[in-house]
């Protein structure tokens, strides 16, 4: 990006250099408890309420408190802004701002700056009475200049001990204010962010968290001899701004959901944490389940006796939820089962982001199980698909699995107000008396549909099992019935998934790559799409929201590509490596779906470092696909 | 939009007159002499005599031999997974106050794979009667050890002898927080047997009742010798307790006086280890409920819902 490039601070006289751009990525990097996050979030949401694209992802360490100024201990945000819609965490940092040197390290080994980041760092530590630190820092800053990378010291805690005796708390929001000096945020916009995050707090908390706010811009305007303006969009639709998990637990309320059954894990618990906090006002109410097994299990119970249910877990909850998840299969009870995927195996990365969770929620279950499974692409779909995948759930009598990810987790992005469908609201709570010689599983014999009787309704009187059944819901010891079972609930599926429409390309209707994807990388993936295309490559995406089951007419638009690749966040076999042959190369997760489904030989690019992907990584796979020489890394 | 008011409504209308008949369904296929079968028609009686609207009733099960009980009930049923009943009817129970929940649950599904389930259902305290069918062996699997099986029982997995002493259930549940009613019987006294699973049905909260139950196939000889010497049969008397007619009494050979508000004194009956203590051990209704948690916000209207899920999107609305 186009920083100016400048270690300079104001000199007496200089004229501000003032300059329009696209977009901006910053970030702001801390130890943990220092407040980065608050600010970046604070900076992104002032950023979308004027009318600005945005993209926030967080940077979370693994501990709540892990030793101060540690390399591993990063805490912070990455804030991406732009002119128009952005979709994606984008590649190098334009500015980060870190409250000590050493938390920097690890970003850098994580490729996210370059010789065209700006670096702000807290000049406090220079004069720290500890020489070993003032050593660090000092090097530090050395081997950050060496990397090409513009530091610049900044007096924060001196600035900030001018109003707080403690600046760990309070210097978040002076550097909020710096932020809003240097791309030009509307200030009464910042003072209502400031109101609202601090909603819980006396009025003096407020009022001197909105000095530190001025003061960090007035020192900015004072020192800083550059200013950027990020024109914001003429929008003319309401906007929300919110993050995948917030959109997640509204999806949920507006869904006609009653009932959160969770038990907590990273990184979904904070969907149930929003609906603690409001879902009682609209009808709902949250259980925190013994375990991951009596939350799904509580649900479950909850939708058998007619109240719509959801349980959010992450993959390995997913893991231990598979016996019950069989059983709503079995028993065909509706049921939304949300994962927020992070990364695995076993404990795996809590806070980081992966897509390791698609085969095990298709196929994590004993016996045939066969559920929808979508995912969602981004913050808006978030929220809308909750509504679909309860709307799903109960008129295919089946547990749905939502999944989304750490990325989308934390991130934040503007997208249209929700209008919310009254009917949306109803829920399946009939008590009319069932009819008369009508089984509780009368398959039609089509669709493999069925309609339930619940509890309450005379006449409907039945034992749900997770033993084998035939259409009486009696046990079943004829073995035609358990053939004839497992197919009428194998046909829902088929018949819904003649209801698909095949999917929209991105792109060229064919050319020499097609770019599959699924999930949170949709962003990364069309925009480095858009950004080959530009240089006239002949490339294309596709990304799938149904993973069981698949939209149709994949194999006709695939065959229209010289090659077709996945792009996912999950491991998958390097080629090239002396024990990986054609024989035993493990593919990723959704490229071994496609293998299948399709019978062509389908490739796939993916990895697990635990970031979002970028579209620069996409990029550069595309161009070695193609065999073009790359020549500029940040294209 | 939908009216529910009747979710609210827990005042059982009699304008039926329902019989046994309404509550039994299919030929239970337990082995003969099991203990299930007077389980069953006990509770089938209970359902009679309160005259629970069948429809209004769920029986939920684990699995096991005691996890076939709701296929031969009349009611709404759910025979789930092992050791999982209690988190299904708690679910069950949550959102639907009008409902009469049944929780079924054997030794090896309710102390030992559903171990951590029991502790937190007994913490949540809804309004339903659990019964524990403990025979002290695992039938269905062809006689595996129980967590409930004596010291020294001889059994597949344990072909010298189980090596761990059993978990007392009594004890255990009389240690779980907001416990508020512990109950012992046996299959094999019919008035007894109708008594507590009648008390446990009008307990306002989790009513935990274990069943000393006979397996004819597999454990014969573990209650044999109590089944005929009724000297080994303490009944546990009170005016608060199970309320048992004078000539029913007679079947036991003692007596001791217990009132069932004491919990120090449950603990220590819980502990008698020279016969086995029947009878109500622990009551108290007063402990807090999970389900009226769970009911306190229902009922509320499409309109209202919409309303206040606007304006909260108002709070994320940027322009």
């Amino acid at each position: 990006m186009d920083h100016i490039a400048s270690n300079d601070i104001l000199k007496e006289g200089d004229p501000i250099k003032t300059r329009k751009i696209k977009q901006v990525i910053v970030e702001i990097v801390s130890d943990s408890g220092e407040g980065a996050q608050k600010c970046g979030q604070s900076f992104g949401a002032i950023s979308a309420k004027m009318g600005n694209g945005v993209w926030t992802v967080e940077i979370i360490p693994a501990e709540i408190q892990p030793p101060a100024r540690s390399r591993e201990g990063a805490s912070g945000i990455r804030v991406r802004i732009g002119s128009d819609k952005v979709t994606n965490m984008g590649n190098h940092a334009d500015l980060v701002i870190a409250l000590n040197e050493q938390v920097l390290y690890g970003r850098i080994s994580q490729d996210a700056y370059n010789e065209n980041t700006l670096m702000f760092i807290e000049n406090k530590w220079a004069k720290s009475e500890h020489e070993t630190i003032r050593q660090q820092y000092s090097e530090a800053l050395l081997k950050f200049k060496e990397l090409g990378i513009q530091v610049v010291e900044i007096p924060m805690e001196e600035e900030c001990l001018k109003l707080i005796p403690d600046p760990r708390k309070g210097k978040n929001m002076w550097i909020l204010g710096l932020l809003c000096y240097m791309y030009d945020r509307d200030i009464p916009k910042a003072e209502d962010q400031i109101r609202t995050i601090f909603k819980k707090k006396t009025d003096a908390v407020i009022e001197l968290n909105i000095r530190l706010l001025q003061a960090g811009y007035d020192w900015a305007k004072d020192n800083l001899a550059y200013r950027y303006e990020v024109t914001p969009m003429d929008v003319n639709d309401d906007m929300v701004v919110m993050n995948g998990n917030e959109a997640l637990s509204m999806g949920i309320m507006a869904s006609g959901i009653e009932l959160c059954s969770m038990y907590p894990i990273t990184p979904a618990t904070s969907v149930s944490h929003h609906l603690a906090e409001y879902f009682e006002k609209v009808g709902g109410i949250v259980h925190q389940a013994e375990d991951e097994i009596a939350a799904i299990g509580f649900a479950i119970g909850a939708s058998f006796a007619g109240k719509p249910a959801v349980t959010v877990t992450s993959g390995p909850g997913l893991a231990l939820k598979t016996e019950f998840i069989g059983l709503a299969v079995m028993a065909e009870i509706p049921l939304v089962i949300i994962d927020v995927q992070r990364g695995g195996p076993s404990t795996g990365l809590p806070t980081k982001v992966e897509q390791s969770d698609l085969l095990a929620a298709i196929y994590g279950e004993a016996g045939d199980a066969p559920k929808i499974v979508l995912a969602a692409a981004t913050i808006e779909e978030c929220f809308q698909f909750v509504v679909l995948a309860r709307k799903l759930a109960e008129s295919l009598r089946t547990p749905v699995i939502l999944l989304s990810d750490a990325n989308l987790a934390t991130g934040v992005q503007p997208f249209p107000r929700p209008k919310i469908d009254p009917s949306w609201l109803t829920n399946p709570f009939d008590q009319s008396p069932w009819k008369d010689g009508v089984w509780p599983f009368e398959w039609d014999e089509n669709t493999g549909i069925s309609k339930r009787p619940i509890p309450g309704q005379k006449g409907g009187m039945y034992t749900v099992t997770g033993l084998a059944h035939g259409q009486t819901g009696k046990v079943a010891y004829d073995p035609d019935i358990n053939q004839a079972s497992v197919e009428s609930r194998s046909r829902k599926f088929a018949a819904f998934q003649k209801s698909l429409k095949p999917p929209k390309i991105n792109g060229g209707p064919e050319g020499d790559i097609l770019l599959v994807g699924w999930g949170s990388t949709l962003g990364a993936i069309e925009e480095a799409v858009a950004d080959a295309r530009a240089k006239g490559l002949k490339v294309s995406s596709l990304h799938l929201r149904f993973l069981f089951p698949m939209v149709p007419g994949l194999v006709e638009i695939f065959k229209r590509f010289k090659k077709v690749i996945t792009v996912e966040i999950n491991y998958s076999d390097t080629p090239g490596h002396p024990m990986i042959t054609q024989e035993n190369r493990r593919y990723a997760q959704l490229a071994w779906l496609l293998r299948a489904q399709t019978l062509m030989d389908i490739d796939s690019f993916s990895n697990v470092y635990g970031q979002p992907l970028n579209p620069e990584k996409v990029l550069k796979m595309i161009k070695r696909e193609l065999k073009i020489k790359n020549t500029n890394a940040s294209v | 939009m939908l009216l529910q008011t009747h979710e609210f409504c827990s005042v059982p209308s009699f304008d039926h007159d329902y019989g046994m008949e309404d509550y039994g369904k299919g030929v239970a296929r337990w082995c003969p002499g099991c203990g299930g079968h007077s389980i069953l028609t006990t509770v089938q009686r209970v359902c009679k005599d309160m005259q629970y609207e069948p429809e209004k009733t769920v029986v939920v099960s684990g699995i096991g031999c005691s996890g076939r009980f709701p296929h031969y009930m009349g009611t709404y049923g759910f025979h789930g997974l092992h050791g999982r009943a209690f988190p299904v009817a708690s679910g069950v129970k949550f959102r639907r106050p009008d409902l009469n929940v049944f929780v079924v649950t054997g030794d090896g599904d309710c102390c030992s794979i559903g171990a951590g389930h029991w502790v937190h259902a007994i913490r949540y305290n809804m309004k339903m009667v659990a019964l524990l069918f403990d025979n002290g062996i695992y039938g269905l699997t062809k006689k595996q050890t129980s967590p409930t099986s004596p010291l020294d029982t001889h059994s597949n997995t344990h072909p010298k002898g189980s090596i761990l002493p059993p978990i007392n259930p009594l004890q255990t549940t009389l240690g779980l927080a907001n416990v508020s009613f512990v109950a012992q019987t046996v299959d094999w006294n019919s008035a007894h047997l109708y008594a507590t699973i009648r008390k446990a049905a009008e307990h306002p909260g989790l009513a935990f009742v274990r069943i000393v139950q006979r397996c004819p196939a597999f454990m014969r000889d573990l209650y044999g010798d109590i089944a005929v010497n009724p000297k080994n049969l303490i009944l546990l008397s009170h005016e608060n307790g199970i309320d048992l007619k004078p000539k029913a009494r007679k079947a036991f050979g003692r007596v001791i006086e217990h009132d069932p508000s004491n919990i120090h004194k449950a603990r220590e009956h819980a502990e008698i280890n020279n016969g086995i203590p029947i009878g109500l051990l622990y009551q108290n209704t007063d402990n807090v409920r999970y389900d009226e948690y769970g009911a306190h916000n229902l009922g509320m209207g499409v309109e209202e819902k919409k309303q206040n899920l606007e304006s909260l999107l108002d709070q994320y609305t940027t322009r």
